[in-house]
């Protein structure tokens, strides 16, 4: 609700399918090669090349159909999608309109607290265009077409967000979902996953208003904003009377501002048909069924288990699951260790870190078995907290092995009581006069006798082994 | 030599040693030659045919031809892409593109060992049936009526593909055949035309006008020539997704010309009081020898018949509208400059794509418009659906339909009407089987009172290639039609 106004949200998310081939061709679609390196024949739009579906890009799809909880089409259609642009090789896209590959699903999102179930009306698969480069030449626009004809699954949701918030909720989650399912790498940076989002505004109660939306969004933060922007220009322009064109809009990621694209009368015809150079796609149930058996625990499942398994509260469950990367980190330095430890190291110290640092976990400087390591050197008291601080900050800066920065520095704690009780005997010996003063009641003194045997230890004396051994010595 | 080798003919003379392939390519070099006036041929690859054939001579001597028809030299519709060969489908738009690439057909012609001579003439994309739409002029019909002495079209699309054939200037030619494309042309120039069941031949690397529509086949001079060139062809390629999975068969050495106890079918639609009475009687004649081989006539109904010529002018320029959509000036092909990237296409367009062209891409681009799409492109899809289960019921009860392969013998180039839908008309016996995506053969029966060739088309049902070049081969020996054109075009 924005002052008295509710917002309705539905997004379109474009995620590139995470597959060594394009859609429909052999080549290749790893990210960053030279320009019109990967182009095949087909890519090219040569005269005479004919598309061949990639299965393994299908089976992909079908995958990430499985994990929205969708329904998977046994027979869906290729379409082309006719427009002209200088980055569109054929004068058309090929993708799915009529009848997709994946039918409605949901997936739940955490708002305000709570669980909320989104709609999922549909996932297609579909060709991208290539890219046209226009800052290359003053005059002329270039074009590269690596892009030409990479898989892509639309995922469009019910209109059913009501804030930003939900809306990025939505976007995390199923970034989340295909990356637990290894169907998209989720990278929004290099543009694996873009997301256009519809808002419109209405007063409580009133009907739905007239939508407008807004392309190719590509961070969680620019989502929220530009729907909150969007959000408050159509109320200001209600409000002052004015009626919504229903349009496209592109976000200008510098002034925070949505501006027109297109409006609807200028929308393309696509003139959509059924591609007659494709089959219609058909899935056997068996096919389905096998694929269905090898889905991965996804980040609902996965947090439930974390919660039963190392007692995690719900909120630090939820913070380690929503990314797979994080969870597998978590889930390799909790094996056999005390998963309370682990869980303060992993969501307060490391997380700082990489936060600091603008990582994510995957170039974290400090490997899951580095910080296990870590943690065994509590746990068994070889080192203070206050020491593996210490180490851990070194570990950060030189991405060495807690237990080499242990032995190089001799930090390692000195929790021998043989060792210790000389070091307690010899400060007792060497302050009577406290000594006799802390036998006649003034207990404040036992801070002195501690920090007294600290600097004999050079500070490597386990404070709890201390405590007792000069408690026991000086209460005798 | 003979004049008017066959495939078969050819082969015998060079297993027997009485000629070598280099000698048979030079001789259709200079018959070529000498028919320029035809305008058969877009481009001819006189040095690289002389060099293949220089090579297949060679593997004679070593015991090691890659099959029993190498060395035969054909020719090649310009649809199909060569590689390093200028391959313009008869537009301006193409006329500077040579693939980098093989298509599928003609690289199996090339592992058969036959020798393409160059690129034929045809209508551009192969819209047409007059071969009056190419960029590069008209074919001219080696036939000439015996009452005048103006041209005649050879037909179309593969306009140039059967008047080589007829012509003698090529041994066989591949064609395609969209809606009649391979058939009329060899109705109009008394050769031998093949359109396979869609899926049988691959369309990977042939230049498209209507997917669902094209097929690859060849023209001829015999049924056996057709069935060889068929069997050479003919295969499931992955690459191309409608292609049929079924394995290619032994066309060649099954052929058999027995037609006894088979069940013909003869559709009542196709009789006409507008049918010349030439054709009529051609038809009467071929139904009576059947007859007499042992056959039995079955009357059908083929009741969607009259549907079909409407159905075919929505599904193929709709299709045709988005194929060519990829000419735009960008990748390859001629660019005419713009200001901007919208006057870019829209001279290139202009200016690459002739009026047929550009009308079938007005067309399907309007079928397929919103608002029109119902009432005109899924309204097509349904009858193209019934005209296939028309068919599909007729060939529970017959083994092949037949009809005449056109409504007229050849017309004169000068005099082709100015109405568009008059010239589609010469497609109305052909487009149906398209349309089905079965297959059917035109073959020359008889010629009309002016000399010129009448054919006749036989059908059958999807993959029955082999009973319907049986069929076809027990009229061919029984009526004997040996008539070839005079060679008026040679000085």
């Amino acid at each position: 609700m924005i002052n008295g106004w509710e917002l309705v949200i539905g997004i379109e998310i474009h995620a590139q399918v995470k597959s060594k081939s394009k859609l429909f061709s052999s080549s290749s679609t790893e990210f960053g090669s030279g320009p019109n390196s990967q182009v095949s024949l087909v890519d090219a739009a040569m005269p005479g090349m004919l598309p061949v579906i990639n299965k393994f890009c299908v089976e992909q799809a079908v995958r990430s159909g499985i994990g929205l909880n969708a329904k998977i089409n046994n027979k869906s259609i290729f379409d082309r999608k006719n427009y002209f642009y200088q980055d569109l090789p054929q004068g058309y896209q090929i993708s799915q309109f009529k009848d997709p590959i994946v039918g409605n699903g949901f997936i739940e999102i955490e708002s305000e607290g709570q669980s909320k179930k989104i709609g999922i009306e549909r996932l297609h698969l579909e060709q991208d265009a290539g890219k046209s480069l226009h800052d290359q030449d003053p005059n002329l626009t270039f074009v590269d077409l690596n892009r030409s004809g990479i898989a892509l699954m639309e995922i469009v949701s019910m209109p059913d967000m009501k804030s930003p918030d939900e809306a990025v909720e939505y976007v995390k989650k199923v970034r989340s979902i295909l990356r637990y399912l290894d169907t998209c790498d989720g990278n929004m940076e290099q543009g694996s996953l873009r997301a256009d989002v519809n808002v419109s505004v209405n007063k409580p109660g009133n009907d739905l208003g007239t939508r407008c939306e807004i392309k190719n969004l590509n961070s969680f933060k620019y989502i929220h904003s530009a729907i909150i922007y969007e959000a408050k220009r159509q109320i200001r322009l209600i409000e002052s009377g004015e009626n919504i064109i229903q349009e496209t809009r592109l976000y200008n990621i510098d002034s925070g501002e949505t501006r027109s694209m297109r409006s609807k009368e200028d929308a393309h015809d696509y003139r959509y048909f059924p591609d007659p150079d494709l089959l219609p796609l058909i899935l056997e149930d068996d096919w389905i069924k096998k694929i269905r058996s090898s889905i991965p625990e996804l980040p609902d499942q996965k947090k439930e288990r974390f919660i039963r398994e190392y007692s995690l509260s719900e909120y630090d469950s939820s913070v380690i699951v929503s990314d797979k990367s994080t969870s597998d980190y978590y889930e390799k330095v909790v094996k056999d260790r005390n998963p309370k430890l682990v869980t303060t190291w992993v969501t307060s110290e490391l997380f700082s870190v990489l936060n600091k640092k603008n990582l994510s976990i995957d170039e974290s400087p400090i490997s899951p078995n580095h910080l296990g390591e870590l943690i065994d050197n509590i746990d068994n008291g070889k080192i203070s907290s206050r020491q593996a601080k210490e180490i851990f900050e070194e570990m950060c800066e030189t991405g060495e092995s807690a237990n080499n920065i242990i032995n190089e520095k001799g930090l390692s704690q000195i929790s021998d009581e043989g060792e210790l009780e000389k070091l307690v005997d010899n400060v007792i010996s060497s302050n009577p006069e406290n000594v006799e003063k802390y036998k006649n009641g003034k207990d404040k003194l036992f801070g002195f006798f501690v920090g007294e045997a600290m600097k004999l230890s050079k500070g490597k004396a386990n404070p709890k082994v201390l405590n007792e051994l000069l408690k026991s010595k000086l209460n005798t | 030599m003979k004049r008017n080798l066959n495939f078969i003919e050819a082969s015998s003379l060079l297993e027997a040693n009485e000629t070598t392939s280099v000698e048979l390519t030079k001789i259709y070099l200079d018959n070529i030659k000498e028919a320029k006036e035809l305008n058969c041929f877009n481009t001819i690859t006189a040095e690289q045919a002389l060099d293949d054939a220089e090579k297949s001579d060679l593997r004679r001597q070593q015991g090691k031809l890659k099959s029993q028809f190498d060395g035969i030299p054909i020719g090649v519709k310009d649809l199909f892409c060569t590689k390093n060969i200028k391959t313009t489908a008869s537009s301006k738009i193409l006329s500077n593109f040579v693939p980098s690439y093989e298509s599928a057909v003609t690289q199996k012609c090339i592992d058969a060992g036959l020798i393409s001579l160059g690129k034929l003439n045809c209508d551009e994309f192969a819209m047409g049936s007059t071969n009056k739409t190419s960029y590069y002029g008209p074919v001219t019909n080696p036939w000439k009526s015996n009452k005048s002495d103006a041209k005649l079209v050879p037909g179309g699309s593969s306009g140039g593909s059967a008047a080589a054939v007829a012509a003698d200037l090529c041994i066989a030619s591949l064609g395609t055949d969209t809606g009649g494309s391979i058939r009329q042309p060899a109705s109009f120039t008394g050769t031998v035309g093949l359109k396979p069941t869609y899926g049988r031949v691959s369309r990977w690397g042939i230049i498209a006008f209507a997917s669902s529509l094209d097929q690859a086949g060849p023209i001829t001079k015999t049924v056996e020539d057709a069935a060889a060139l068929f069997e050479i062809i003919a295969g499931h390629d992955p690459k191309d997704s409608t292609s049929s999975i079924k394995e290619n068969e032994s066309f060649f050495d099954n052929l058999n010309s027995s037609v006894k106890g088979m069940k013909i079918g003869i559709p009542k639609e196709f009789k006409s009081d507008d049918l010349p009475a030439s054709t009529q009687k051609v038809w009467d004649d071929c139904k009576k020898l059947l007859q007499n081989n042992g056959a039995e006539l079955i009357n059908i109904s083929l009741p969607h018949t009259m549907d079909a010529l409407p159905t075919y002018y929505i599904i193929a320029p709709a299709e045709a509208s988005s194929n060519l959509a990829r000419y735009d000036g960008v990748k390859y092909g001629i660019r005419e400059e713009g200001e901007n990237l919208i006057e870019m296409y829209e001279k290139t367009r202009s200016v690459g794509f002739g009026d047929e062209v550009k009308r079938r891409i007005l067309i399907g681009t309007y079928v397929l418009s919103s608002g029109y799409y119902d009432a005109y492109y899924i309204k097509a899809q349904k009858i193209r659906s019934l005209i296939k289960n028309d068919f599909n019921q007729a060939f529970e009860r017959v083994d092949a339909i037949l009809t005449p392969s056109t409504p007229s013998t050849a017309f004169e180039i000068e005099n082709e009407p100015n109405d568009p839908v008059q010239t589609y008309l010469n497609d109305i016996f052909t487009v149906p089987i398209n349309l089905a995506g079965i297959p059917a053969i035109s073959i020359p029966f008889a010629n009309d009172e002016n000399n010129l060739p009448i054919g006749l088309q036989l059908i059958t049902n999807s993959f029955e290639e082999q009973k319907l070049l049986n069929i076809a081969k027990n009229v061919q020996d029984t009526v004997n039609y040996e008539s070839v054109p005079k060679n008026w075009w040679q000085k």
